[in-house]
């Protein structure tokens, strides 16, 4: 029988063979040397992503459909299996840090969805937080991109200065001219940013920003336990009524609420942006804050803070200084591994409380929509028990979401530094809802709402939880219903 | 090769200025960084580095890209989500590798016919839940669909946990349209299942991609069944639990899925998923009967009966919808979730006659005892289709005895009356073991059939067929042809 060419060099010219195995480079052994640290290739020796974490990815693929950027683009960078990849890469120091590398970390969501879908236990999420403080300390960003990165956390992380903008937000959105929005499509693609932060922000009202919630709440009828609040600094001044639907909600089921006023931001915003040092910091203060408290749990009501409050223990692991006069001469690490174990989502504690709920609900007649925040769902594990506490309400009949495990796009400040791809995340999410014909659309995050709103305006209300539970237990009119 | 004159260099600089000129920057990759995250796909021993990636956003710029390759003579090779475990999507060096991750959408659920029409990078299980909501589902389900697409689906003819009952991915594909080497776009098959002539839509299936790049997809969907009753069995020994499956066909029973897992194989998906399976028991079955009540019922009876018979120590059935998925997820999600019991691991696919099943485990798990490692086995007891899952540690350095392992326990298959691969493909990783299956005749046969279609061997080359120039080297990761460290040659 005759054979027929098929493969294989014929003659000079590039060569086609499927090589099986790695090409020789012999050049990337020697940049390694050069660069002078052995063992962790192009990251440096503080804390870059564990060998043994990366070697339990097997490359399977499963987590690819629940990734964001994947779903948007369908390039194997910029799914976790390809991040992954590339962290592996740069371990070997085969490639810089600076350039494509810190591109496609950056354009990360961080919603940990592929966490969830891993079946042989990566923890994605670890190596992201190794990852990012190595690309904060090590790569040079662009003046633009840097100034807009320092301009959102001397804002954020502050209550006050958050307090003094939203007069200047609420000023602005009462003169904002009709034609703004035809205005502001004519500014050049670079200032994309602040055309996206602009779109974000929430209405304001300025008595809500300046309202403070009571330090101390009493339990309605006999006390079951101390229940230290987090207040939050976007959500204390933008969504004020959620804090307080929380105070009045945990109170109503036996609770002794305590919100300190000393207590300041978490941190997660800057943890989760990579800013590891003052994240620490943060994390520090918030501890001392909540021990001279004396609270048997500590209930947050905004999920990627809860996410970042439960990690305080892994982030300041290594801090064995033992320090200050609250923390009985143990060492940050262990005073802040007994914090992170008295942390929890407010719907924990509320699922807890449903077998022996003390607060009679009332009707709410409506079909209602629970998105699941990626810091509650992913990154906590948190999913059944706010759809308990949902259902514990006589009338509400719960629908799920299409695509439930995609993020919206929101992500801590993804959605001001990626605006476009933010964007499309957006609209996609507000379709499903869309889809679901529901009365309302409730989730545990700040973030969330204000990233879905953009895309959903006046369409329906967008409540937290514990705003329509809130609203059940007191007999009143959910807002916005 | 027309203008592989110049170099490689200023070939790739060529093409990539062609492939610029048709599609947007974004769908165009020619950085290191994006190129390397496509050096490999599911099978990782394998890899190369491309050089170009382009992401085409419909059929017609796929026809164009594969045009652009026929230009230059370049070879090409399609991805679709890099789940293989044979290395069907390796790379070529100094090729293209067009990936169709950006033509994922459902175009058609024709509810009245009952079809589906898809372009090639919709997600397996995707496409059952577009047809859920009229009661219809896509039954071919390999363990991985929740991520593999139809088009690799078509490219490697792939199987899954139910096609015991119903059969492969060609059972339902009725129409396809592909883009052929020299860069026309065809349509193969019909819209019924009887077209006159060759059933080149047959050929084209499970051709992993040598035929060319299907970009179009029309699939039968069935109607969702009555009733569904999934046991779960535990039992003694895998040789009952194989010889159960034996008793299972002979009683003329078809249940839509019969699965084994040993308690390694629990172990690990247990950890994963915490389906409820009994991890002390040394193998288990899932059994899966569906179709009209009545007869699931009677078939359900018998069927605990003769797993009593058989010794089974716990009978358990899988009593809500929940429960039901968990334990499929649990044995879905079982490949990789070995990750979680040992570091490194080969997952092995080959076929034997249902008969031998219980032969072949007891002769892997002393091949296992003998090089001391631990092989865990989880796969398509119903077809004798196994996946033995060597496990080793790559840093104890027991890699080559696992892979030599894993090998001959591929070939024992054959060995046995079976096949090298059931539906995992040959792609680069089997290639050289194809002599052992096929004489040299059947090989050149089915070259020249390839060659009718790719004359030039531009389609994803390197698979399948065993090449004389690698023959020497062993299939698995890199190691040196034995001349090349004799110094006797030496690669460009």
């Amino acid at each position: 029988m005759t054979s027929t060419p098929t493969t294989g060099p014929t003659g000079p010219g590039p060569d086609f063979s499927s090589q099986r195995g790695e090409k020789d480079s012999p050049e990337r052994t020697d940049a390694l040397a050069e660069a002078g640290r052995p063992g962790h290739g192009s990251f440096d020796a503080h804390h870059p992503p564990a060998q043994e974490l990366l070697d339990d990815c097997v490359h399977c693929g499963f987590c690819l459909p629940t990734c964001p950027t994947y779903a948007l683009w369908g390039e194997e960078m910029d799914s976790p299996r390809g991040r992954i990849y590339l962290m592996q890469m740069a371990e070997n120091g085969e490639i810089p840090l600076e350039g494509a590398f810190t591109t496609h970390m950056d354009r990360c969501l961080g919603c940990m969805a592929c966490v969830t879908a891993c079946p042989s236990g990566v923890q994605y999420d670890r190596l992201l937080e190794a990852t990012r403080p190595q690309i904060e300390r090590n790569v040079p960003r662009s003046r633009a991109d840097r100034l807009f990165r320092e301009a959102i956390f001397t804002l954020f992380p502050y209550r006050r200065r958050l307090r003094a903008a939203s007069l200047g937000g609420a000023l602005y959105q009462k003169l904002r001219p009709k034609k703004m929005d035809r205005l502001l499509a004519r500014l050049p693609r670079r200032l994309e940013r602040l055309v996206a932060m602009e779109s974000l922000l929430p209405p304001v009202s300025v008595r809500d920003a300046f309202a403070r919630t009571p330090a101390r709440t009493p339990a309605v009828g006999p006390r079951r336990g101390r229940v230290g609040m987090l207040t939050g600094c976007v959500q204390d001044v933008f969504f004020h009524q959620v804090n307080l639907a929380t105070t009045r909600v945990l109170a109503a089921e036996g609770y002794e609420v305590v919100a300190p006023r000393e207590q300041g931001c978490c941190g997660a915003l800057g943890l989760h942006a990579g800013r590891e040092e003052e994240s620490a910091e943060r994390a520090k203060a918030l501890i001392a804050v909540f021990e001279q408290a004396d609270v048997d749990v500590i209930a947050v009501n905004v999920a990627g803070c809860g996410s970042s409050m439960k990690e305080y223990g892994e982030l300041l692991a290594d801090d064995d200084e033992a320090s200050g006069v609250t923390g009985d001469g143990l060492s940050w690490s262990d005073r802040a591994a007994r914090f992170s174990a008295k942390v929890r989502d407010v719907s924990e504690v509320l699922a807890d409380a449903l077998e022996d709920s003390r607060a009679p609900r009332h009707r709410v007649d409506a079909t209602v929509v629970y998105h699941d925040a990626c810091h509650l769902g992913h990154a906590q594990k948190i999913r059944s028990q706010p759809r308990e506490v949902l259902r514990s309400i006589p009338g509400v009949e719960l629908t799920e979401l299409p695509e439930a495990e995609i993020c919206c796009g929101s992500a801590g400040i993804y959605n001001m530094l990626q605006p476009e791809a933010a964007g499309d995340l957006g609209r996609r999410k507000a379709e499903n809802i869309r889809g679901t014909g529901a009365d309302l659309l409730v989730t545990a995050n700040p973030g969330c709402l204000l990233q879905i709103r953009k895309y959903l305006t006046g369409e329906l209300p967008m409540l937290h939880p514990v705003q329509l539970l809130d609203a059940s237990i007191r007999g009143v009119r959910p807002p916005g219903m | 090769m027309t203008t592989a004159t110049t170099g490689a260099g200023s070939t790739t600089g060529a093409l990539a200025a062609d492939f610029s000129a048709l599609l947007p920057d974004t769908c165009v990759i020619t950085d290191e960084v994006g190129l390397r995250s496509y050096e490999c796909d599911g099978l990782t021993g394998f890899r190369q580095v491309p050089a170009v990636v382009v992401l085409p956003r419909d059929a017609e710029e796929v026809a164009a890209c594969v045009r652009v390759c026929a230009r230059h003579g370049v070879p090409f090779v399609a991805r679709g989500a890099g789940t293989g475990l044979s290395g069907g999507a390796l790379p070529v060096a100094d090729g293209v590798v067009i990936s169709l991750q950006k033509l994922r959408r459902i175009l058609e659920i024709d509810v009245e016919n009952r079809r589906a029409v898809l372009e090639p990078g919709v997600f397996n299980l995707d496409i059952s839940g577009a047809a859920a909501p009229h009661g219809l589902y896509y039954a071919p389900d390999p363990s991985s669909q929740q991520v593999c697409t139809i088009g690799g689906n078509v490219a490697e003819n792939s199987g899954g946990a139910h096609c015991l009952k119903y059969g492969f991915t060609t059972n339902h594909v009725l129409e396809m349209e592909v883009v052929l080497a020299d860069g026309t776009l065809v349509t193969l098959g019909g819209p019924s299942s009887e077209q006159a002539g060759p059933d080149l839509r047959g050929l084209f299936l499970g051709s992993e991609g040598t035929l060319g790049i299907c970009t179009k997809v029309t699939v039968r969907l069935l109607r969702k069944p009555e009733a569904v009753r999934t046991v779960l069995a535990d039992f003694p020994s895998i040789e009952a639990a194989g010889d159960t499956v034996g008793a299972i066909v002979e009683a003329s029973i078809v249940p839509a899925a019969v699965e084994m897992m040993d308690s390694l194989a629990m172990e690990a998906a247990e950890a994963a998923v915490g389906a409820g399976y009994t991890v002390e028991a040394p193998a288990a079955l899932i059994i899966e009967l569906d179709g009209p009540a009545e007869e699931c019922d009677e078939q359900f009876a018998e069927i605990t009966r003769l797993c009593e018979e058989h010794g089974a120590t716990r009978i358990h059935v899988a009593g809500t919808p929940e429960e039901r998925a968990k334990v499929w997820k649990g044995r879905k999600a079982a490949f990789a979730a070995v990750g979680r019991i040992s570091p490194d691991y080969f997952v092995q696919d080959g076929v034997v006659p249902r008969t031998r099943l219980a032969e072949v485990l007891t002769r892997i798990a002393e091949m296992g005892s003998e090089v001391g490692l631990r092989v865990a086995n989880v796969f398509h007891a119903g077809d004798g289709n196994l996946h033995p899952l060597v496990l080793y540690s790559e840093a104890a350095g027991e890699h080559e005895t696992a892979e030599d392992l894993s090998s001959r326990i591929a070939e024992l298959c054959v060995e046995l009356g079976g096949s090298l691969s059931g539906e995992h493909g040959i792609g680069a990783d089997k290639a050289c073991s194809m002599t052992r299956m096929f004489t040299d005749d059947d090989l050149a046969v089915m070259q020249r059939v390839r060659a009718g279609f790719d004359p030039d061997g531009r389609c994803n080359p390197g698979k399948i067929f065993p090449t004389p120039r690698l023959c020497g080297e062993r299939p698995g990761p890199f190691r040196p042809h034995p001349l090349e460290e004799a110094g006797v040659i030496s690669r460009l």
